[in-house]
């Protein structure tokens, strides 16, 4: 028995279009039951490469070249189609970024909300809708009965956001992946939907793997986090030792970029070049490493 | 105030006013609802505010791109809102903008050098082509730009290098004024501090006013001396940074700040306020 829901191995991809540069560099992750796993990095990093891999949704000119992502027990990167469509949904949901491109504009929240719910946990249309009303009540929508009859566009981006995280969990599936899901919404809507996640989160024992560029939202939601830098892990660990005392320079240096309202004489410091320069050097390293493995 | 350069007072702005006779449609809809607004020479205000709160429309006021339906915009002394488009240009130059996606704003068709010469002419501020380029050539060292920037088209540079272009066509033409709207927010933490650090520096190298226009108000706290808090179409609460930070007269002004997730360990963040924010947006 494990204690853990997702276990990424040494999951190693390439880009076709980019010379096969690699675009994951042997990353390893666990997502323990009932954790949130952050994923945090700047853009290049990789974070939502790994994201899409696990949804076997990764663009045709990424080809994932080794490793493995285990779900419970199976190897999601040997299932089949069928068999990886059979889990999506049931037990792996996804919360996008963008709750706008996420909704279909020309059907009404209903209909999208109780396909997922007649499909994958086999429910009437009469109970699929009885569920969603609750669903909603459940992320706090206080007029369940108009948001189901609307249109995406007649709701707030806020709304929205909660209507997807309602048709996430709805399934009541073991792993939510999170990609960015607060980056479009202002401020105080991005409060409320993080507390809303949380929330749900602890009360289904549900594991979250969410990834974002913020390490302000990661600090405040994530029990442990991974950085990525140029698709390798250059730190992991529990979410209030990595902020504290982080180990790698890069983590560092990405918490002084961060300006805070709070420290206002510090932040806005530029990733100092040697730690660039150090950075690039490790992953070459890293890359000539694993070419010497492979002939050896 | 003797040292204001930019006074707006009462800007009421409406979207879609049905013209003509026998003009239907929607009614119109009112963005800002009487703004006054202040920014001295060589200072620096953020205006902050989330969606819908009319800082982007307020910006755009100010820069006479759109036309208050009421209120006045006063520039060096001189009304400029009423002013016609001949009577108008001198104040173009001295009034600039950075725009929020240089991907956009940059045309694709040509060479960054083309983009900052025209200008330039336009304005006068260099007699001929070669005049023009060592000003340019003089930029892009300023923003830090290798001058072989010149020769690039926008979409082979980075998002960061991008914005430095949007920076260097605005300061280029020796401006008073300029108007920032979110131009950090597509950039990652690292480029963004490179970026702000630059504006920071040229503001005070050129005595320039800055209006801010962000979400972010850890951003603005870095960069600006005072703060202007909007919400829908109104100014809620406005002050020095160091004061409105630290005791918030607005309770809207408390929530916002409130809401921004610090990169620090906090447990009891998330659960906190929501008696607050149910009063403020009751």
């Amino acid at each position: 028995m494990t204690d853990y829901r997702l276990a990424i191995e040494k999951l190693s991809a390439i880009s076709l279009r980019d010379g096969n540069k690699p675009v994951l560099r042997r990353v390893s992750l666990t997502v323990g039951t009932g954790e949130v796993h952050g994923l945090v990095g700047e853009s290049g990093a990789g974070k939502s490469t790994i994201a899409k891999a696990i949804l076997g949704i990764v663009p045709s000119q990424v080809r994932i070249t080794g490793g493995r992502i285990d779900f419970e027990g199976t190897d999601l990167l040997t299932l089949s189609r069928r068999g990886l469509r059979a889990v999506l949904g049931r037990d792996i949901a996804l919360i996008p970024q963008d709750p706008l491109t996420a909704l279909n504009p020309a059907r009404r929240i209903d209909a999208q909300m109780t396909d997922g719910l007649r499909l994958k946990r086999g429910l009437s249309a009469k109970q699929a809708r009885v569920r969603a009303l609750e669903l909603l009540e459940e992320v706090q929508i206080r007029d369940p009965e108009r948001v189901l009859n609307s249109y995406p566009h007649q709701l707030s981006g806020g709304m929205r956001q909660r209507v997807l995280i309602a048709a996430a969990f709805g399934l009541e599936p073991k792993l939510v992946i999170a990609d960015e899901p607060t980056t479009a919404l202002d401020v105080t809507v991005q409060k409320q939907i993080l507390r809303l996640i949380r929330a749900l989160q602890e009360r289904h024992g549900t594991s979250v793997l969410f990834v974002s560029h913020d390490l302000g939202v990661v600090a405040k939601i994530c029990d442990r986090v991974t950085v990525l830098y140029m698709g390798k892990v250059v730190e992991q660990g529990a979410t209030a030792e990595v902020l504290t005392t982080p180990h790698h320079a890069y983590t560092k240096a990405l918490l002084a970029a961060n300006p805070r309202y709070d420290r206002p004489d510090t932040g806005l410091e530029p990733t100092p070049p040697e730690v660039i320069s150090a950075l690039r050097a490790e992953i070459s390293a890293f890359d000539v490493s694993l070419l010497e493995s492979r002939d050896g | 105030m003797a040292d204001d350069l930019l006074v707006a007072n009462g800007l009421v702005v409406s979207y879609g006013r049905p013209r003509g006779l026998l003009a239907r449609g929607p009614q119109s809809t009112t963005i800002l609802h009487g703004v006054d607004i202040r920014v001295g020479r060589g200072e620096t205000v953020g205006i902050v505010g989330e969606s819908g709160s009319g800082k982007t429309t307020l910006g755009r006021a100010l820069l006479g791109l759109v036309a208050p339906a009421s209120g006045t915009v006063l520039f060096d002394g001189t009304t400029i809102n009423t002013l016609d488009e001949r009577r108008r240009q001198p104040f173009r130059r001295r009034m600039q903008m950075i725009f929020q996606d240089p991907m956009s704003s940059l045309n694709p068709r040509q060479t960054i050098g083309r983009i900052l010469i025209e200008p330039i002419l336009l304005h006068g501020l260099a007699k001929t082509r070669s005049a023009a380029l060592d000003l340019v050539h003089h930029v892009l060292d300023r923003v830090g730009l290798s001058r072989v920037t010149v020769d690039r088209y926008s979409y082979e540079l980075s998002g960061g290098q991008r914005q430095r272009v949007g920076i260097a066509r605005a300061v280029v033409l020796q401006p008073d004024f300029v108007l920032a709207d979110e131009i950090v927010s597509g950039l990652d933490v690292s480029t963004q501090a490179q970026v702000l650090r630059l504006l920071k520096e040229l503001t005070g190298e050129m005595h320039l006013a800055l209006a801010f226009i962000s979400h972010d108000l850890s951003v603005i706290r870095s960069i600006c001396q005072r703060v202007v808090v909007m919400r829908e179409g109104r100014v809620v609460e406005e002050g020095p940074c160091e004061r409105v930070f630290a005791a918030p007269a607005a309770a809207y002004t408390r929530m916002l700040i409130d809401a921004i997730p610090l990169p620090s360990v906090d447990p009891g963040w998330l659960t906190r306020g929501v008696a607050a924010e149910a009063a403020v947006t009751a």
